[in-house]
């Protein structure tokens, strides 16, 4: 050979970029249409995160003004000598509050509510503000002896400024109304709205008495330099000896942003499932492009090109089409965000000010470009295996895969999941129980959808009509993406159906047994001297007397004979915190209730010696002061040591709406003690129950009454909202469901535009062709909504036999509802794709077409 | 003259079923640079599995295949890759262009991976040969079946291959457009003294050839010279 060799560069990562770019121009729509899968995703996926962002970063800016101070110590009890020899030495408290729940009489109204009442006295709050109407009133309140009276409540009774409020024994001007308080939020002020008296009235209203619930607040202001992690660090161990805690603004603020960071995460992970889904469609799409693209690889490899160049032009189109995903994602995403504020106002006890920063972009960026690369990877591992004699004839098995490189990819696609959701939950078992949760969901989906179809197959209706039979046979047509589309449109009905069977469930737990013998009145704070003046008017007025409950409230003084002090300051103790610090509510009987149930030991029961007195603790208390049977418990019975022996643990359903508690003493021992009394009765009706609640009140203004039909529809009010958001969340699975729905019906277009033209050459009608697009998209709608309905109340079932404990009876709302909305939703979507069909001439869509 | 392609002792078979069939039968013969060189035989001979086993496009079951005085049973895929593109061009039936590149594009692309300065201008000169230059920015859907084959031709010639491999280059054309594609291609191959191997089962191309191997069941009959050498 005589030919001189000539020097041959390779051609370099520019030319990969070239025919990518190329090659995708002219594939435009596609790339689209694979890039608006994951958009959504993403855009909730940022949303969340970067709203997320703005709530932390708003919460540490805002936390003084949350907290009102800088710090403050505080006590369920009033200070004693200690507690108060810390805030002298801490110069005193710039501002003092207390505060409990009351009944408020309204007597022009001739109305009561259950109030929370706080009294103060200082220039409180030092940072934020008391947002009132008029503004004034916020600074003359104390001054003119005034009340200051919730907004809301206002609102509700019809209350003008100058109307009288009374409270326990006194009765005060209302002098402005309160709009907001610092830390206050829509859904906390629901149950007992708040009202601001001065300090100096709260003695005088005779509602500060054994039993009741008071919180004593000592507001400071730090000195300028004040370390107040330091101080934390330092005088909180010694207040918590004294049942007294101390809290800065920040540590207030982290536990506020940790609780709304939780909720946060699981939003997230709704998005993610979303995002999710969108991937799984372009899994599904760019298997179908890719196989398309596989004669033009084998021509670039036939004149030159290697595998790893054929690989990377496709990687780079879709890595391409990732990061444009991602970023167009992360843009709607921070628009998105906006919204938020509105749909969360009520659980925000500031308003949120929106900022942008450049983590969440980066994060849509990463998520897209390494999703979309990620879940494109098994089909893209096709260009690699095809042979360039693919050009001369089609092979048998043209295209052999690596099953090695197929579950190589499937598992780095599982490791993504597990470290994207860890670094979400920041917990490894939740992390990989939601990777486990995932599959299970997905694989039951296609396995009903797998099921489904082979019955078709095996059992095909041939004596349907031409029109039924067709549109069935479609389901199966080559490159269908029947097992996608079922799996896109399931997920989010799965979703969006247990999120609303599990509202049900809550709701239903929480629900009031229609019978005169369940309580739905409770009067609290009764004392022994009125309990039996308060039982007899309650049955004057027609009402049957179902409690009469005594309780004493004490601490724990010794834990297994070591000091609660001690044990605070043991740093390897695992007792839980609470147990040391808790004023625990207590009552005695000898006997079970509907809502106990006996684990261990009996009920009553004899101590193993005379001097030990026998208690029964509830399984959450046993578990958290690490103790069992026959263990002993000193108590602090209001000064007086008492010790006990542990001689049962009951199981306790504290979700029924009742009384329950976590000590019992047997009677006999505590009958002396100081003592308040619950009393609970059924009223019939709210007109009756508010006659009662009026004339309690003004008979007993020092008791409280709740009414359970008032909470409980406080109950629902809260978990519909939550609900709201969360299937907003929900919403853009359904949404991805829907694009990868277009995606499909766009990438078969051609196919099913031509099996519509053979049709009309043969001489169908424009009707039966119709009729058969619009049955196939119906099979479609119903088998991708009923399977997520039928894995919902599969999954609502357990919730409720293994979380919530209660029994389930599905609702009809997601089969009358949400299935049909789906699936006409599906319909509209493929039946719009085929009107260009129809109104055409068949050659002229053909030529269109190929064009 | 030197030896271009040297084919020793080849065989190939494939599974259809459960049935071996046997395409190539101990097939030898070699080609020298600079000829044309045709391969006839019935539908079912072997052609186009001879001619894919001389490009590398496949593997042998047994014998060698020497191309350009590079044995391809040593080469990876890789490795025939860059082999073809730098020694070989090729032609197919239905002409096997990249539907989503325009006409140039289509023409650098061989050039493109050889890392070539300026493959523009030596793709729309190719194409002016063709009497394509006035459709440089067309899409293959936009050419008809000659032109489409002339932007082939284009093609094949863009890398200046040692060895042109055309398989049924008129199969789908009518006979005044294949002849004329033929005439351009013959034209072409002369210009640039490339080897040039025709498969196809019309004799009257063959003809125009120098040698003329012929195919049957998978084995040779005849390898001899034509009139024109």
């Amino acid at each position: 050979m005589s030919r001189n060799r000539r020097i041959i560069k390779k051609a370099g990562l520019d030319w990969l970029f070239k025919m990518a770019w190329r090659d995708g121009k002219a594939s435009g729509k596609r790339l689209l249409l694979f890039m608006a899968s994951i958009i959504l995703g993403i855009a909730a996926v940022v949303s969340i995160q970067s709203f997320g962002d703005s709530l932390k970063e708003n919460i540490a800016l805002q936390s003084k003004a949350l907290m009102g101070a800088d710090f403050i110590i505080d006590s369920n009890q009033p200070p004693n000598e200690r507690v108060q020899e810390i805030i002298d030495s801490l110069g005193g408290a710039d501002a003092k509050g207390v505060s409990f729940p009351s009944m408020a009489v309204f007597p022009k109204q001739g109305a009561t509510k259950l109030v929370n009442i706080k009294g103060l006295e200082g220039a409180f709050p030092f940072y934020g503000e008391l947002e009132t109407s008029p503004a004034s009133a916020a600074t003359e309140y104390q001054k003119s002896g005034g009340a200051l009276v919730d907004a809301t409540l206002m609102l509700q009774y019809g209350l003008q400024h100058g109307d009288s409020i009374k409270i326990g024994n006194i009765g005060l001007p209302i002098i402005g109304t309160l709009v907001s308080a610092p830390g206050s939020t829509g859904v906390s002020t629901s149950v007992a709205p708040p009202v601001l008296i001065p300090y100096r009235f709260i003695e005088a209203t005779g509602l500060v008495q054994v039993g009741s619930r008071v919180g004593y607040d000592f507001y400071f202001v730090a000195k300028p330099n004040q370390d107040l992690k330091e101080l934390d660090k330092k005088i909180d161990p010694m207040l918590d000896a004294e049942n007294a805690d101390l809290d800065t603004h920040t540590s207030t603020g982290q536990r506020l942003g940790r609780r709304y960071e939780n909720f946060g995460k699981f939003l997230n992970l709704v998005a993610f499932i979303a995002l999710l889904l969108g991937c799984v469609g372009i899994a599904s799409s760019v298997h179908i492009y890719i196989k398309e693209k596989l004669k033009s690889v084998a021509v670039l490899k036939c004149i030159g090109a290697t595998r790893k160049q054929t690989f990377l032009i496709y990687l780079i189109q879709i890595a391409g089409m990732g990061l444009i995903g991602g970023l167009i994602g992360s843009v709607v995403g921070l628009l998105l965000q906006q919204s938020f504020p509105l749909f969360l106002q009520d659980f925000l006890p500031f308003e949120v000010a929106i900022s942008f920063s450049f983590q969440p972009i980066l994060l849509g960026l990463l998520l897209g470009l390494f999703m979309s690369v990620l879940f494109a990877l098994t089909p893209l591992l096709g260009t690699w295996y095809v042979s360039p004699l693919q050009v001369l004839r089609i092979l048998e098995n043209g295209s052999k895969k690596s099953r090695k490189a197929n579950l190589l990819v499937l598992l780095a696609i599982m490791v993504f999941i597990f470290l994207f959701s860890f670094w979400l939950l920041q917990n490894w078992k939740y992390a990989l129980s939601f990777v486990i949760g995932i599959l299970v969901v997905f694989a039951i989906l296609a396995g009903i959808a797998t099921v489904f179809m082979k019955a078709v197959k095996n059992y095909f209706p041939a004596s349907w009509g031409f029109t039924a039979r067709q549109s069935l046979l479609n389901l199966f047509r080559p490159n269908n993406q029947t097992m996608v589309l079922i799996l896109a449109i399931g997920v989010g009905t799965f979703l969006i159906s247990t999120l609303y069977f599990s509202r049900d469930i809550l709701l239903a737990k929480t629900s009031l047994e229609k019978t005169e013998n369940t309580p739905n009145l409770i009067l609290v704070d009764v004392q022994t001297e009125q309990k039996d003046a308060a039982a007899q008017s309650i049955v004057e007025m027609g009402l049957p007397l179902l409690n009469n409950i005594p309780i004493v409230t004490m601490r724990m003084q010794k834990i297994k004979d070591h000091s609660v002090n001690d044990i605070r300051l043991d740093t390897t103790s695992t007792i839980n915190r609470w147990i040391l610090n808790h004023e625990f509510r207590v009552t005695y009987r000898d006997s079970l209730i509907a809502s106990e149930t006996s684990e261990a030991g009996r009920w009553p029961a004899e101590p193993s010696e005379a001097s030990l007195v026998p208690i029964s603790l509830s399984d959450n208390v046993a578990r958290d002061a690490q103790v069992q049977l026959g263990d002993r418990l000193t108590f602090n019975v209001q000064g007086v040591l008492m010790e006990t022996e542990v001689a049962s643990i009951r199981a306790v359903d504290w979700g029924r709406m009742q009384l329950n508690f976590s000590i019992l003493f047997p009677t006999a021992i505590l009958e002396n003690a100081p003592q308040f009394h619950v009393l609970t009765t059924n009223a019939p009706d709210e007109k009756k129950s508010a006659e009662v609640q009026k004339a309690l009140v003004r008979q007993f203004p020092t008791v409280s009454i709740i009414d359970l039909r008032q909470v409980l529809g406080i109950v629902e009010n809260i978990l519909d909202k939550i609900s709201w958001v969360i299937n907003f969340m929900a919403f853009f699975s359904i949404l991805t469901g829907i694009i990868v729905l277009i995606g499909s019906v766009r990438t078969s277009k051609y196919q099913r535009i031509k099996e519509s033209v053979l049709l009309r050459t043969l001489g169908a009608k424009s009707s039966q062709i119709s009729k058969i697009a619009a049955l196939e998209y119906l099979y479609l709608g119903i088998l991708g909504s009923g399977t997520g309905i039928l894995l919902s109340l599969l999954s609502s079932q357990l919730l409720a036999l293994f979380i919530f404990k209660t029994a389930f009876v599905p609702s009809w709302v997601p089969f009358l509802v949400v299935l049909p909305g789906i699936t006409a939703l599906v319909l509209l979507i493929g039946l719009s794709n085929n009107r260009s069909v129809l109104r055409s001439p068949p050659l002229e869509v053909l030529r269109k077409e190929a064009s | 003259m030197a030896k271009i392609l040297n084919v020793s002792h080849l065989g190939k078979s494939y599974t259809s079923g459960s049935k071996n069939l046997t395409v190539l039968d101990d097939i030898s013969f070699h080609i020298e640079e600079g000829e044309t060189f045709a391969i006839v035989g019935p539908s079912g001979s072997g052609k186009t599995t001879l001619l894919g086993l001389c490009a590398g496009l496949d593997r042998p079951d047994t014998g060698t295949v020497e191309l350009c005085g590079t044995e391809l049973s040593k080469l990876n895929e890789d490795e025939r890759a860059l082999l073809r593109n730098r020694e070989v061009g090729f032609i197919f039936q239905n002409f096997q262009l990249l539907p989503t590149l325009t006409a140039l594009e289509n023409v650098i692309v061989p050039l493109e991976l050889q890392g070539a300065s300026n493959p523009g201008k030596v793709g729309m000169d190719l194409l002016d040969k063709v009497g394509l230059a006035d459709r440089f920015h067309h899409y293959p859907t936009q050419l008809s079946g000659g032109e489409q084959q002339r932007v082939a031709l284009a093609r094949a010639f863009s890398s200046r291959p040692s060895i042109l491999f055309a398989d049924e280059p008129t199969g789908n054309l009518d006979e005044e457009t294949g002849e004329k594609v033929v005439q351009l291609l013959f034209d072409l191959n002369k210009e640039a003294g490339t080897t040039l191997v025709i498969v196809s089962h019309n004799l009257d191309l063959a003809q125009q050839c120098q040698r003329i191997l012929r195919l049957k069941g998978g084995k040779i009959l005849t390898n001899e010279t034509t009139v024109l050498s």
